[in-house]
């Protein structure tokens, strides 16, 4: 579904990712973890095509985006989760559903957005804002997935968040993954990636440094802590 | 009370002018980003328009209303594809010079053109004279710029708060990259954008024509204003570029009857004040908070 190879790209003067490989598969979460400054960011923005790569292909469905303007990339199926929820003030909760065009026939209608996240119908007139920290992710993520993109880049969705909604957030995740969508996770919260993701890469100082299966990040939870900095 | 309420209608139409200019002025900022230098001049060329197409073709009022903010729009449009779109990439400041420029450009072609002098215009007939509204008598000209400008407005709002392109432009002025992420082509809406902000400066100008001497300088004084309308509204607010257009046609009313030499000042006065208490302006939002 999604995959990356050789990505390079700079942030101003520093390079900060040397050669990434990423790969997503249908159905299929994965988390990417590593310390601030690792390149994350970085990378996320050169997924979407907000920041300008060095070098390297991005192809999704077999599609290669490489260099398509940000626009396009969200219409070629990419649904970006901001890590800081992006919701908008000056629209309701129902314009913020609305915004993104539909990009797919496995589109959400609004009634169905609405079924799965009775919160959003209750508070669909009132500014996005005005909402809770958790309720916002919820838009976040039902703002993307109305669109029918089928993959998700998600952006630190459990942070700052309670662990009830926390737990919320990742059944939804695995709702996302049974519909035979890809989640590309970055998450800092290895307890967390650790109950929804079935791969994780480790990303240092701009290199993927380490692959690993759910069970094997499992069993180096303590060390990963470590090299995390947390 | 009779003059009090003179005053106010008078305020309020001067206000009109500023309220149209400073909305045109708020959604070019909101969606490109660019702090318009020139509006004041693409409100004196609106006035000037106005008056030669009175003078050459007899063009009446009612048609200038129609035909001066088309001729704006493309006007705008040309500003933004020959001139402006090249800066964008770069810091605001570039075509806050770029536009400066261009007013510098414009006003003296104006003048080379037609003069220092200012262009005479006749008000159409139905248009002249003063109504009688319980007792107040007001011009019926000020009346009906008032009722004309707050007609725009309010279609405007509707179009930004009932549309989808509204909900575009507001999308695009509150989180530009985030908007581009989610899949809307920001950058067709910037052309049309601009041009349509370059259009309600052109039609504040057709309203002030009959109302204010029309030179090549009117433009001036009148964007300095318009700038602290601006920061009274707060930068990029819509409805804070109305709200504080009307107000400070009020203040600049008030301050003209009752202390004359002060009048400027109490706009300015007015916009320190605003800074001290909203830094961010009357409607305008302060940083998010996380």
């Amino acid at each position: 579904m999604l995959e990356v190879t050789g990505l390079t790209a700079w942030y101003g003067q520093a390079q900060a990712l040397h050669g990434v490989d990423v790969r997503v598969n249908a159905g299929e979460v994965v988390s990417l973890a590593g310390r601030n400054g690792a390149g994350k960011t970085t990378l996320v923005r050169c997924l979407i095509g907000l920041h300008q790569q060095a070098g390297g292909t991005v192809r999704l469905h077999g599609r290669d985006i490489t260099g398509l303007p940000a626009h396009r990339r969200a219409r070629a199926g990419m649904g970006w989760v901001q890590d800081d929820r992006g919701i908008y003030a000056s629209l309701t909760v129902e314009e913020n559903l609305l915004l993104p065009p539909t990009v797919s026939d496995r589109a959400w209608a609004l009634e169905q957005v609405y079924q799965a996240f009775p919160v959003l119908a209750e508070r669909r007139k009132a500014p996005g804002t005005t909402l809770s920290g958790g309720e916002q992710q919820m838009l976040a993520i039902a703002r993307v997935l109305r669109t029918g993109a089928r993959l998700l880049l998600m952006d630190e969705p459990s942070e700052g968040l309670a662990p009830v909604i926390v737990a919320r957030i990742g059944a939804i995740i695995r709702d996302v993954k049974a519909t035979g969508a890809g989640v590309l996770l970055i998450e800092q919260n290895v307890k967390f990636a650790a109950t929804v993701a079935d791969r994780h890469y480790l990303l240092s100082q701009g290199r993927i440094v380490e692959t690993l299966d759910n069970d094997e990040f499992r069993r180096r939870e303590g060390d990963l802590l470590k090299h995390l900095g947390i | 009370m009779s003059a009090v309420l003179q005053y106010a209608v008078q305020g309020l139409a001067a206000g009109s002018f500023y309220a149209l200019a400073a909305l045109g002025l708020a959604v070019i900022f909101g969606v490109l980003g660019v702090v318009n230098f020139a509006h004041g001049a693409f409100y004196m060329l609106g006035a000037v328009a106005t008056a030669v197409l009175l003078d050459t073709l007899d063009l009446p009022l009612w048609w200038s209303l129609l035909v001066v903010p088309v001729l704006m729009f493309g006007f705008g449009v040309v500003v933004e594809r020959l001139l402006v779109q090249w800066l964008l990439r770069l810091d605001p400041l570039y075509n806050l010079l770029l536009t400066f420029g261009l007013t510098l450009v414009l006003v003296e072609l104006v003048k080379q053109r037609y003069g220092v002098s200012g262009l005479p215009y006749r008000l159409p007939g139905g248009l002249r004279g003063r109504v009688d509204l319980a007792g107040v008598v007001l011009p019926r000209y000020q009346l009906f710029v008032l009722l004309f400008s707050v007609a725009v407005c309010v279609l405007v709002w509707l179009v930004m708060t009932r549309t989808r392109i509204g909900m575009i432009v507001r999308a695009a002025t509150e989180k530009p990259e985030l908007a581009r992420a989610l899949g809307i082509n920001v950058g067709r809406w910037v052309t049309p954008v601009f041009g349509f902000g370059v259009a309600l400066a052109g039609l504040a100008g057709v309203l002030a024509a009959p109302f204010r001497a029309i030179t090549a300088e009117m433009g001036n004084n009148f964007a300095i204003i318009l700038f602290a309308v601006v920061v009274i509204g707060g930068l990029g607010s819509i409805v804070g570029a109305v709200v504080a257009g009307f107000l400070v046609g009020l203040v600049e009313a008030f301050g003209q009857a009752y202390a004359p030499t002060f009048a400027q000042i109490l706009i300015f006065v007015l916009m320190a004040l605003v800074i001290l208490i909203r830094p961010a302006g009357l409607f305008g939002r302060q940083e998010a908070t996380a």
